[in-house]
């Protein structure tokens, strides 16, 4: 079975983001660019099921500008078989990723789409379950547990009120949470041999998908700040301040 | 034309998101309407048609929409879509499960996790895990839009809406539920809660929770827990507040041993009242806190619990 696992480059999640002072986007200049941190718990989800001998090749797919090559090569260090690129000049919107990946899914016919719930900069959460409605696929979103079982994944999800269990037939999208697991480092040697795996480049017009914008940014601000208030000495201070000051106890 | 609210429930009963969309979704067009999708939900369907501002009810009652199943779910919403300028669901694990299965579906984009409607297509939602907030404005014919609840007040009760059934059935051959551990606890659900105590790495197991849970008693709070305290397995997944866990607004917010990193803060730091309780008078918490002790929490809360 192949699996497919979409990655993209994010700012890295230790990063302060400021906002331009013309209030047209975030300030990204220099900033340190890292795998999106839910691609690389997908990452690593598929390469544990390629070591249990349940997945015979691991596809890694990113969707952005020529840098992304670089979280490609990431991937690849940590067990991922090839890379492939859709080269566009800046990050498409989640519909247009989710075509790009439905028209993959039909070329290269993979049995499971593992793919991070979320990217920690547009915060959409969308991609997976777009692209398992556009490819008439099951899923199972925020998985905590995937087990493979002949023709079904099992998955277990992170919902709000608990976990649920889903079992769902073969190929399927599974969407990872935090839980899942943890992430591997990538090895020296890896990180070498990773350069030598093959890379395909594709571009959109090859896959058939129009990347025009149906959403515009008007303007982008800091959140509100919120002042620090003041310290107290002792407990019977904070609570006489709750109820006389606050009014909420 | 009319905006379609997805109910937010558990097939028995109506969840305070619901009565928060119906905030939201007035802001964006002319009447609202509810779905009620589920399993022996009328009793859900009566609590929706008694929210002011609701113009009708339409519930959809079948044991193939039991679990909500994403699959279901997109193509039951899908069907009802044409006559509505707006669909909206609450940002929570069912919303942003089926909902970009609609937009997806629809050929549209999604808005999500929207905290303030500026008008019928444009949008206020934070990005970069609340560090940003961006204003967008959607070019589709039908808006497909996930709402933060807590950015919104909930809508009043007292109407009698119309309630109609919807007998289309969408089942699918490739999903199926096997089982849930659903949490039992008395106390409210974290994102309806007024009060909420929480703990962090500094709480240093599990048991300790314990203290937070008898102060949570005495308040009628929710007791969460930051993703330092989660990791560490002192606590399950869904007590976890931040920006990958639960985004809450409660009139008062109580962090104890929470350091403040950005993602906890950014599901905490529109709580009207903000505590934090930390023996490291650094603790970044302190920045957003109203209130701030710098103490041993293992002496501080026996000693709040007893001043309750």
């Amino acid at each position: 079975m192949k699996i497919l696992v979409p990655v993209k480059r994010v700012i890295d999640y230790n990063v302060k983001v400021r906002v331009k002072s013309d209030q047209s986007d975030v300030d990204l200049t220099n900033a340190k660019m890292s795998m999106n941190p839910f691609c690389e718990i997908a990452v690593e989800e598929a390469v544990r099921l390629k070591e249990k001998g349940v997945a015979t090749e691991i596809i890694a797919v990113t969707v952005g500008p020529k840098a992304c090559q670089e979280q490609l090569r990431n991937a690849m260090a940590l067990g991922v078989d090839r890379g492939i690129h859709v080269e566009c000049d800046s990050f498409p919107e989640s519909l247009q990723v989710a075509k790009l990946l439905a028209k993959l899914v039909e070329q290269e016919q993979p049995g499971l789409v593992i793919i991070g719930k979320q990217a920690i900069d547009s915060d959409n959460n969308q991609t997976g379950q777009m692209l398992a409605a556009l490819s008439g696929m099951p899923q199972g979103t925020f998985a905590s547990e995937v087990v493979v079982e002949g023709e079904h994944v099992l998955v277990t999800r992170e919902v709000d009120g608990g976990l649920q269990t889903l079992k769902l037939t073969l190929p399927a999208v599974v969407s990872t949470d935090l839980r899942l697991n943890e992430p591997r480092y990538a090895k020296l040697p890896d990180i070498m041999k990773a350069k030598r795996k093959p890379l395909d480049v594709k571009t959109a017009d090859e896959l058939g998908v129009d990347l025009t914008p149906r959403v515009t940014t008007l303007k982008v601000t800091p959140p509100p700040t919120r002042e620090a208030g003041i310290k107290v000495d002792s407990v019977q201070e904070l609570l006489t301040k709750l109820r006389d000051e606050a009014k909420v106890l | 034309m009319a905006v379609l609210v997805y109910a937010e429930h558990n097939n028995h009963e109506l969840k305070t998101e619901t009565h928060k969309l119906i905030t939201a979704a007035n802001k964006m067009g002319d009447a609202v309407h509810v779905l009620v999708a589920g399993s022996n939900c009328a009793g859900v369907a009566t609590q929706a048609s008694e929210i002011d501002g609701v113009a009708s009810v339409l519930v959809a009652d079948n044991s193939v929409y039991e679990h909500q199943l994403a699959e279901n779910i997109s193509e039951l919403v899908h069907s009802l879509a044409s006559d509505y300028s707006h669909i909206v669901a609450a940002a929570t694990t069912t919303g942003k499960n089926f909902m970009p299965r609609v937009a997806a579906l629809l050929d549209v984009v999604q808005l999500s996790d929207v905290i303030a409607v500026d008008s019928a297509d444009t949008f206020v939602r934070p990005i970069y895990a609340g560090n940003a907030i961006a204003t967008v404005q959607s070019s589709d014919a039908v808006k497909v839009v996930t709402v933060r609840a807590s950015a919104f007040d909930a809508a009043a009760t007292g109407n009698s809406a119309s309630i109609s059934n919807v007998d289309a059935v969408y089942a699918n051959q490739v999903s199926e539920f096997v089982s849930e551990e659903v949490t039992k606890s008395d106390r409210p659900e974290l994102t309806a809660a007024n009060i909420i105590i929480s703990g962090g790495r500094g709480m240093q197991d599990g048991e300790h929770f314990a203290m937070l849970e008898g102060i949570a008693d005495k308040l009628g709070a929710a007791v969460g827990a930051s993703r330092a305290a989660v990791d560490a397995g002192f606590v399950p997944n869904d007590m976890q507040v931040g920006q990958t866990g639960k985004i809450v607004a409660p009139q008062l917010y109580i962090a104890v041993g929470i350091s403040g990193a950005i993602q906890h803060l950014a599901g905490m730091k529109d709580s009207k009242v903000i505590v934090a309780i930390n023996k490291d008078p650094e603790a970044p918490i302190f920045q957003v806190a109203d209130y701030g002790l710098v103490a041993d929490l293992f002496e501080a809360l026996p000693e709040l619990e007893a001043g309750l």
